[in-house]
């Protein structure tokens, strides 16, 4: 179970981030503000990584909405980081379609490759990994997707994912 | 070669633009809807297209949008459902990567026939590129005059805007789309009211999947007469199949429903048979929801005719020999496939998924989980597969939202023709983690298999 964890470093959202917050409000009626909460909640973790409680907090004041309010929706969706990841965040569909073309192999690989379990994060900060249900993408499983664009990376192999890691190792300058 | 009403301009470069989208007769529906067509006309239309809901449920559209209620003052809504999250299909997120215009278009047309002036389309988060391309054909299409206000000087207004989901597959039934667009858990509606009634805000709003909506676009140019005369019987129109799995060429395909199952799986303009050299053994039609048939049963009816790819031919023979038709989520699965596996792999999956609001969907799929997945690893007693059935009977038909039934009805056809498979890895529970059944008898000839 996802529990909502705290973190003392206080949240105030830049200009710029207001300004997409202010965008998205402005497409609901007037006083449907709520509406805009998941979209928000995104745009948050695009910016942090993950959403921390004291950044819900800070999206419930700007939203006029309870703090109990975003902490529950947060912690419905899967998409919603309630802790800190790694940088790239490997999640490998696991559902039946991409299971009968071989994506438990797949994540064996990642596992070993990158050296830690489910959900947890690499020493450099850089990696996790974890399984999702279906990602849509059915006719080209295996497929990954890394946030917050949500790219995909479709018909896996061991050797396209070890590809893919050291990309991502070289895009981060290690 | 089979009529294709959606994808026909697939593979025209930039297709994706709205100038090479417009060369190819692109916005046309607009321009005929808005300016010759009065809501009522193109409400007629569909009804007379026969068009069925394309997101699994099958309810005609026409139907449905003459349900809408229509009180004085008060706001309607369109929102279009494009969470895509059944595990099988993928049709939708094609559609809309490579051809998103023709969304637009039939929002825009959409919109206009149920008195729409803002409309929502609700993907699945996880398709942040797809938004990125919605948005982009959104701009396009407004810089155009097609959107906005006055729209190509009708004086019809229109903002179309697209809202991303958080990661929740019961998000795809449309009253929690609908709490999820407001801001909220994805917890499903007791219904009634339906939301043709009271939906997004508390106001009438009607929910179409992303191809129903595209759909619209031929249905206006050619006129619903037209569309309807394409397919077979109450199965009007062409259908995006999205073909996963076991096969030589998976894939997204549009076809003329009717085409045989055999043509389809095996035919070279569609999936070109089972990839590797390996033999059919079992199809999931129509996503993971509905039943799952052995092969000689998919491929013929109980009756032994051609099984077709029509909402008709897919349930002749109701649950007992038949399935569905559904979102057209197609899976395959070859001679080398677990069924027990893979059963255990879906209810893992309707478990992780359900909200949570009912007790016997909640807890019912967290036991089946569990009882399958000690069947898988060898530790299954042979009652386990009685208490299966049981546990899915007593899900099915008592819970808020369809999706306890969609729970419940794989386990249930899994056991009903795969039985013996079930039992295997409860008698040879050491062998069942070392190799596969096999096919077995899952193809032989239908008298050899039902007495
Ligand atoms: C659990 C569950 C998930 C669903 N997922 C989807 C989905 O992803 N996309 C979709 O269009 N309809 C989905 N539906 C069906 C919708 O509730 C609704 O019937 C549909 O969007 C209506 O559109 P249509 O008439 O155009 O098919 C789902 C239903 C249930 C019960
Ligand atoms: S059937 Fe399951 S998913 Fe649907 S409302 Fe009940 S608990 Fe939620």
């Amino acid at each position: 179970m996802l529990s909502v964890q705290n973190t003392d470093t206080p949240v105030t959202f830049s200009p710029e981030l207001k300004a997409k917050f202010a965008d998205v409000v402005s497409r609901y009626p007037a006083g449907k503000q709520k509406s805009a909460l998941l979209p928000v909640l995104h745009l948050v973790q695009a910016e942090y990584g993950w959403v921390s409680a004291p950044a819900m907090d800070a999206v419930a004041e700007y939203l006029s909405i309870q703090s109990i309010e975003v902490y529950e929706v947060a912690s419905f969706y899967t998409m919603y980081f309630l802790k800190p990841q790694g940088k790239y965040m490997l999640e490998v569909c696991r559902t039946g379609p991409c299971e009968i073309v071989g994506a438990t192999p797949i994540m064996e690989h990642i596992e070993q490759q990158l050296g830690v379990k489910e959900g947890d994060v690499t020493e450099d900060g850089l990696f996790s990994w974890r399984g999702v249900e279906c990602l849509a993408a059915c006719g080209f499983g295996p497929v990954l997707q890394i946030g917050p664009e949500y790219t995909f990376y479709e018909n896996l192999t061991k050797e396209s994912v070890d590809t893919l890691i050291s990309d991502l190792r070289r895009k981060a300058g290690n | 070669m089979a009529r294709k009403l959606l994808l026909e301009h697939i593979n025209v470069p930039g297709i994706n633009t709205f100038d090479v989208y417009r060369s190819k007769g692109g916005y046309a529906a607009v321009e005929k809807a808005l300016k010759t067509l009065t809501p009522e006309e193109i409400v007629e239309e569909v009804k007379k297209s026969g068009l069925r809901g394309r997101g699994g449920a099958g309810f005609p559209t026409g139907m449905k949008w003459s349900f809408l209620a229509k009180p004085e003052g008060v706001a309607r809504y369109l929102v279009c459902n494009g969470d895509e999250s059944e595990p099988g299909t993928f049709k939708d997120r094609f559609l809309m990567t490579y051809i998103p215009h023709l969304l637009i278009e039939g929002m825009i047309v959409s919109s206009f026939a149920l008195g729409a002036n803002t409309s929502y389309i609700y993907l699945r988060g996880e398709m942040m590129p797809q938004i990125r391309i919605l948005e982009k054909a959104i701009a396009e299409a407004k810089a155009k005059g097609f959107l906005g206000k006055n729209i190509l000087g009708t004086g019809y207004d229109l903002e179309l805007y697209v809202q991303p989901g958080g990661g929740a597959y019961i998000c795809g039934e449309e009253t929690a789309l609908l709490e999820s667009l407001e801001g909220k858990r994805g917890n499903p509606r007791i219904k009634p009211p339906f939301p043709a009634i009271a939906g997004l805000y508390g106001c009438p709003t009607v929910v179409n999947n992303v191809e129903s909506i595209a759909a619209v676009v031929p249905i206006i140019n050619d006129g619903g007469e037209e569309y309807a005369k394409i397919g077979i019987g109450r199965s009007t129109g062409t259908k995006l199949i999205s073909a996963g799995g076991n096969l030589k060429r998976p894939g997204v395909y549009e076809i003329e429903l009717g085409l045989s199952a055999e043509e389809f799986v095996y035919g070279d303009d569609y999936c070109q048979g089972i990839a590797n050299g390996k033999r059919l053994k079992a199809v999931v039609a129509g996503g993971s929801s509905v039943p799952i048939l052995p092969a000689n049963l998919f491929l013929k009816t109980i009756n032994n005719e051609a099984r077709l790819m029509s909402y008709e031919s897919l349930s002749d023979g109701g649950f007992a020999t038949g399935t569905m038709l559904g979102s057209g989520g197609f899976i395959a699965y070859d001679e080398d496939q677990c069924i027990v596996r893979n059963t255990w792999n879906f209810a893992r999956f309707y478990h992780h998924e359900s909200c949570g609001q009912c007790s016997p969907c909640r807890e019912g799929t967290g036991w089946m989980e569990k009882v399958l997945h000690r069947l898988e690893y060898g530790h299954g007693k042979m009652s386990d597969i009685d208490l299966l059935v049981d546990v899915s009977k007593k899900i099915e038909g008592n819970t808020i939202c369809p999706l306890g039934d969609a729970a419940a009805w794989p386990v249930a056809s899994a056991i009903r023709h795969f039985r013996d498979e079930f039992e295997w890895h409860v008698t040879s529970a050491y062998e069942a983690t070392t190799r596969n059944y096999g096919l077995a008898h899952y193809a032989d000839p239908l008298n050899a298999v039902v007495a």
